[in-house]
């Protein structure tokens, strides 16, 4: 397909609109899903941002399949132990990644999987201890090509 | 689709209380239900919704996925253990299916 003259003008106001309106407001959505998500987990309490390590890459090649391994700071033991971590991701058309949940038996609250991104976004890591604490880690990870297969 | 084929790497022996490393691979497409075909239908969502490993009918460790993992879902963990026995493993499809495998080992 050639392009013509006029078409490059009219796409770059297309791509001017969508800058101005557009983005915005899908980042304030996305914000508020995300939100939703964390106060769904922490049930309103505010989450500490402490005892979770998240380790994912700075840049994603290959937004299809991301590595993504976390590790809660926890003494595992029967009285304190971490129950619960989810994993969030900012930018996909659903936030949730998976809920991995833990038991004393499980020695230590770690875990390694493969995600898909969609666009360069923060990934969220939240964990909950038997006691009720939630603690929190954030990062975030550059995608070069997504991987929701729009 | 072809049957979808487990594959986890647990050590054969440990020691006493010995804290491990589980890794589990199963070959699955996690069609994420967001893709659409050429004629632009949505492809349908079929993922595995739900993992277990128990160790001697206990619940070690679970968890939920979601579209957002991919394709041949690999997880890798930590179980304690306390004595010889069988870790069993379990992925839930959407579809109903069950995929299952066992590992045992033992404690010097």
């Amino acid at each position: 397909m050639t392009i013509t003259r006029r078409q490059v003008f009219a796409l770059g106001a297309g791509v001017a609109a969508v800058a101005l309106t557009g983005l915005p407001r899908v980042t304030f959505a996305e914000e508020d899903k995300v939100q939703a998500a964390i106060d769904a987990f922490s049930g309103g309490a505010t989450p500490e941002t402490a005892n979770v390590s998240l380790t994912a890459p700075e840049i994603a090649e290959n937004g299809n399949t991301v590595p993504i391994s976390f590790a809660v700071d926890s003494p595992m033991s029967d009285d304190d132990h971490i129950t619960e971590v989810t994993l969030l991701a900012a930018g996909n058309p659903s936030p949730d990644v998976a809920t991995f949940h833990f038991t004393p038996m499980s020695g230590a609250a770690e875990a390694t999987t493969r995600m898909r991104l969609a666009k360069t976004q923060d990934v969220i890591a939240l964990a909950k201890t038997s006691t009720g604490k939630v603690y929190m880690d954030r990062k975030t990870v550059k995608v070069t090509i997504g991987g929701c297969g729009g | 689709m072809a049957k979808s084929k487990p594959r986890v790497k647990v050590p054969k022996t440990a020691s006493k209380d010995e804290v491990i490393t589980i890794k589990t691979l199963i070959s699955h497409k996690m069609e994420s239900g967001q893709r659409k075909d050429k004629d632009g239908n949505v492809i349908p969502r079929q993922i595995i919704n739900k993992f277990t490993c128990d160790f001697n009918g206990k619940t070690v460790f679970s968890c939920d996925l979601e579209p957002a993992i991919s394709a041949n879902p690999y997880l890798e963990f930590s179980a304690k253990v306390p004595e010889s026995g069988t870790f069993k493993f379990t992925w839930l499809d959407d579809d109903g299916s069950e995929y299952s495998t066992e590992s045992k080992i033992a404690v010097e």
